[in-house]
């Protein structure tokens, strides 16, 4: 399976997604320069942490209009898996593939910590490799982190399984403990903390590799002929 | 402007003595025109000739096998094998954090990460060393809650989103910061050693190219207000504090380093302080050149510039680089790949000297070298301190508590307390390099293209150097590889940032002498050749300097491993005091936290070091981690070995002690002798062999235990706390502090 990394400028995680993909899940990974109106020869798409274009005016407004975006765009409604980590995650909500908003953190400061997420659901290609309600340790790092939504789309999100992370202690006021949510589609999913951050023991956890092998999952059952699945 | 009459007042304005500016005649043989003035002015002020301090820099060991590059360039470069080498040092930002703290810190790490990758390193790490007035104090107490605030916020602002983790520091509080706080920043980065670039014009000819930013009228006068002492008017210099733009930064690392790559570039230096005079005169220089800039060229942001502000903006995220002829183009190619400005603005010349033009006039003309490297020289009267020692003051016997309540007190104070709040704003793990973060003795953050990690400690305690600036700066050498020791590391070389007042005044000089001398001393005993560093003068406000702070960071070099950290593990292993619990007197307590916090007093002498020992400590340390024996590990140092204790008891698991000691229980307790660290372990015999073999004391202390710490002294139990006590005291109490 090979995964593509997005660089935009003031990317600054997009070596750590190629990092953890390539070295410790073992699969090849190539970055996607912002400018690019193609994504290429790609299975997954990663829009990887930072500070896309300063994060100036809002985090992901500006980022949003480079060129590869219309490619992203494309690719998800294809069906291609696009996974927004941290400000990836705040450039789909700002591009309309995931519903909300991420607004400054509760206490206003930016965190850095390691925080558990409850899995809310099996039923993606994200998630497909882990076990029911299981507990994920993974860190955070964001000073605008806090998901919002109007009630209706909340209710939506939860009556339509979308959401697939939740915080055990919830550490920057998200609405109803959200880390992470999926689009209609359930292929293209955006988590405010790092799943690449913990892919090994010596970062303190492995358990972001549940992430990356449900989403192996996915690619290999989209490459089996139809008879064979179940 | 530049035909500006140059009168007594206005040299005197430019804080040019009337000797300096008969030198400047001399150089010149002619009077100066106004630029010039303003150009000798910034390059021979204290921060960036070193005047004051030179000559006894000169004092401090720079050479060691795996040194690379010493002191002189934008950065010292050490080697670390496998054909890796890292660049690093620290810098001050110590007056534009006081006058606007976020700007003045984030600025602050902008000028330390542009001169390692400078070098051509990415940078990979920054700490901290941070000193602020007291967060309670009663008048002072809500501006330095407001400066900390401003500075931490300032700090994450730049380095979290420049994508550098924050990885470690230390930041302490003394009444004689509330108006002088202390920020520096120390940056470390990487590259292949054939990859390293130096500052140094070379190739008559040879286009000289301004990258980044456009220039402003930001920063004017930087450097000199940094040569100064603060008045009244220096509130009216808060426009001299830049502006700094992380974004833009994070684009001109990744667009120099790739521009790097073509081979098109012969010498690079960042804009930093005294911007474009400072690169232009250095560069040309360290090569023997000269160099010739033509200012219409530059890219302006505002309109009406005037040569003089052209060249002293110190407006940020700006390189000056020299490119081969002909080759320009793929420099600007990468430059705008990246959305930079990139314009040629000059050319590398034969004859020695720095031209500048506007509209192509000369407005200004100075030898290099003698601009650069002629700078006065000062042998400032110094003075050593008079009486040896202070004597103790009033606190008697009366006022001294319990051993737990003193303890509750040590822990809970602002020295001592966790710096959670800190160092959580900061992003401390990006680039998923960081094996210990902020909190553990050493950060150590790992190399992944070699299998080696770099350990990094800052280290300064200005109550031991108020009380004898010569030992304060061993003691803080000794702490530093003591840290770096506790993980497994060996020390491999050092920079250093010396803060200090007003060297003008022989007591303060005496004390930078003093500080130079025993840094020197430790730093060749210990084999960490200094190989870059900064120095701070004139932290003084309205006469009321700073207390000596020398702040010295050390790297050291370890295999790529999960490091032994601070917290016990598992109940039942036994702890012991590697160095054993040491000696201690009244004249030798009188620089502790507890003298601070419970007596309120400074009196005496620094704790006693032998270097010798601290060495052998060091030895059998690292053989114990390497033997995989210790468990956990944790230095003793501020607060002595129950704040050490307390700090080790913060994961789960807790301990008993016992001491048989006669020494008092307040010094038992609370002396901070150095040389000794906290190891539990699961091999007690082990360790005391590879101590034995190190003649060095493996004191047993106790075991571990789950939920509480005991400790008793022959027989009475003295302290008995929950871990959930102990914690909640240790983790709140900065943020009380700070929302008080």
């Amino acid at each position: 399976m090979k995964f593509g990394v997005i660089v935009f400028p003031g990317s600054n995680c997009d070596h750590d997604a190629w990092f953890a993909v390539n070295h410790n899940l073992g699969h090849p990974a190539e970055f996607i320069w912002h400018d690019s109106a193609t994504l290429g020869d790609i299975d997954a798409v990663i829009l990887p942490g930072g500070f896309a274009y300063g994060d100036y005016l809002r985090c992901g407004a500006i980022a949003k209009f480079s060129p590869v975006m219309a490619a992203v765009r494309k690719f998800a409604a294809d069906g291609g898996l696009v996974l927004g980590i941290c400000n990836g995650f705040q450039i789909l909500v700002e591009a309309g593939l995931l519903p909300g908003a991420l607004m400054r953190n509760r206490d206003l400061k930016f965190i850095c910590r390691e925080v558990r997420l409850r899995t809310e659901t099996l039923d993606s290609a994200f998630t497909a490799a882990a076990e029911r309600r299981q507990i994920l340790r993974m860190p955070i790092a964001h000073g605008e982190g806090c998901y919002v939504a109007d009630k209706r789309t909340l209710d939506e999100l939860e009556a339509e399984d979308r959401i697939a992370f939740r915080y055990v202690d919830n550490p920057n006021g998200s609405m109803r403990d959200i880390a992470g949510i999926l689009n209609a589609g359930r292929n293209v999913m955006g988590l405010m903390p790092h799943p690449e951050r913990a892919t090994e023991p010596l970062m303190g956890s492995s358990d972001g590799l549940v992430i990356f092998r449900s989403m192996l999952m996915a690619a290999v059952t989209a490459a089996e002929p139809v008879a064979l699945r179940a | 402007m530049s035909t500006l009459a140059i009168t007594p007042d206005l040299i005197a304005q430019h804080q040019l003595t009337e000797p300096e500016y008969r030198k400047i005649v001399e150089i010149l043989g002619r009077e100066p025109n106004y630029t010039e003035l303003g150009v000798f002015s910034v390059m021979w002020s204290e921060h960036c000739s070193y005047k004051s301090s030179r000559l006894h820099l000169k004092k401090l060991p720079t050479r060691g096998k795996l040194v690379v590059q010493g002191p002189g360039e934008n950065a010292g470069v050490v080697d670390i094998g496998g054909g890796y080498v890292i660049a690093f040092k620290i810098e001050s930002h110590n007056h534009p954090s006081f006058i606007e703290p976020f700007q003045g810190a984030a600025t602050g790490v902008g000028g330390i990460l542009r001169d390692i990758f400078t070098m051509g390193a990415r940078p990979i790490a920054v700490l901290d060393s941070l000193r602020f007035g007291p967060l309670d104090d009663p008048q002072a107490g809500p501006r330095n809650r407001r400066i900390l605030q401003g500075v931490v916020a300032g700090i994450a602002h730049y380095g979290n989103c420049f994508g550098v983790p924050t990885v470690g520091g230390e930041c302490i509080f003394e009444a004689c910061y509330n108006g002088n706080p202390l920020v520096n920043v120390f940056a470390l980065g990487v590259a292949k050693r054939e990859d390293i670039f130096y500052a140094s014009a070379a190739g008559v000819g040879n286009p000289v190219i301004y990258v980044g930013a456009k220039t402003g009228r930001d920063g004017i006068h930087g450097a000199s207000m940094a040569s100064a002492e603060f008045t009244e008017e220096s509130k009216q210099k808060r426009p001299n504090v830049q502006v700094g733009d992380p974004f833009l930064e994070k684009l001109l690392l990744e667009a120099c380093l790739e521009a790097m790559q073509t081979g098109a570039i012969i010498a690079i230096q960042d804009m930093g302080a005294a911007g474009l005079t400072c690169s232009t005169c250095e560069m040309g220089s360290r090569g023997g050149t000269g160099i010739e800039i033509e200012l219409d060229w530059v890219p302006q942001r505002e309109t009406g510039m005037t040569p003089y502000e052209i060249m002293l903006s110190e407006s940020q995220e700006r390189m000056l680089l020299v490119a081969a002829k002909g080759r320009e183009d793929e420099v600007f190619r990468v430059f705008r790949k990246w959305g930079l400005d990139a314009v040629a603005i000059g050319t590398v010349t034969g004859d020695g000297l720095l031209r500048v033009k506007q509209h192509g006039r000369t407005v200004a003309e100075i030898p290099n070298r003698e601009l650069a490297d002629e700078a006065p020289l000062y042998d400032r009267p110094h003075r050593p301190r008079i009486g040896a020692e202070r004597a103790r003051g009033r606190a008697g016997e009366g006022a001294i508590p319990n051993a737990q309540d003193a303890l509750m007190a040590v822990l809970g104070s602002a020295d001592i307390c966790s710096k959670r709040y800190i160092w959580e704003q900061y992003d401390y793990m990006v680039r998923t390099n960081t094996i210990a973060g902020p909190g553990a003795d050493a950060a150590v953050v790992r190399i992944k293209e070699t299998g080696v990690s770099v350990a990094m400690s800052l280290d300064g305690n200005s109550r031991y150097c108020c009380l004898s600036p010569r030992e304060g700066a061993q003691l803080a050498v000794a702490e530093c590889c003591r840290n770096l020791a506790t993980v497994g590391a060996q020390p491999v070389a050092a920079t250093n940032c010396l803060n200090f007042g007003n060297p003008e005044r022989p007591e303060i000089m005496g004390q930078l002498v003093e500080a130079i001398e025993g840094m020197s001393e430790a730093c060749r005993f210990f084999e960490t050749p200094i190989t870059g560093g900064n120095v701070s003068l004139y932290n003084e406000t309205l006469g009321e300097g700073i207390w000596p702070t020398p702040v010295i960071g050390i790297v050291g070099l370890m295999q790529t491993a999960a490091p032994v950290t601070r917290d016990f593990k598992t109940a039942g292993r036994t702890i012991f005091v590697l160095g054993g619990v040491g000696e201690c007197d009244e004249v030798h307590f009188g620089g502790t936290e507890y003298a601070k916090v419970i007596l309120h007093e400074l009196w005496g002498l620094p704790p006693a070091l032998d270097m010798d020992h601290e060495k052998r400590v060091h030895d059998a340390m690292r053989e114990i981690v390497a033997a995989g024996l210790a468990e956990s590990a944790h230095d003793v140092s501020d607060g002595g070995l129950a704040v050490a204790v307390a700090e080790c008891c913060m994961g789960s698991v807790g301990a008993a002690l016992s001491f048989e000691s006669r020494l008092r229980h307040e010094y038992l307790l609370f002396h901070e002798g150095p040389s000794r660290i906290l190891i539990s372990s699961a091999h007690p015999q082990a360790v005391e062999a590879i101590a034995a073999r190190h003649g060095v004391r493996a004191e047993r202390a106790g075991v571990t235990m789950n939920y509480a710490l005991a400790v008793g002294i022959r027989g009475a139990t003295v302290i008995s706390v929950t871990i959930e006590d102990l914690k909640a005291i240790y983790e709140e109490s900065l943020e009380k502090q700070l929302r008080s």
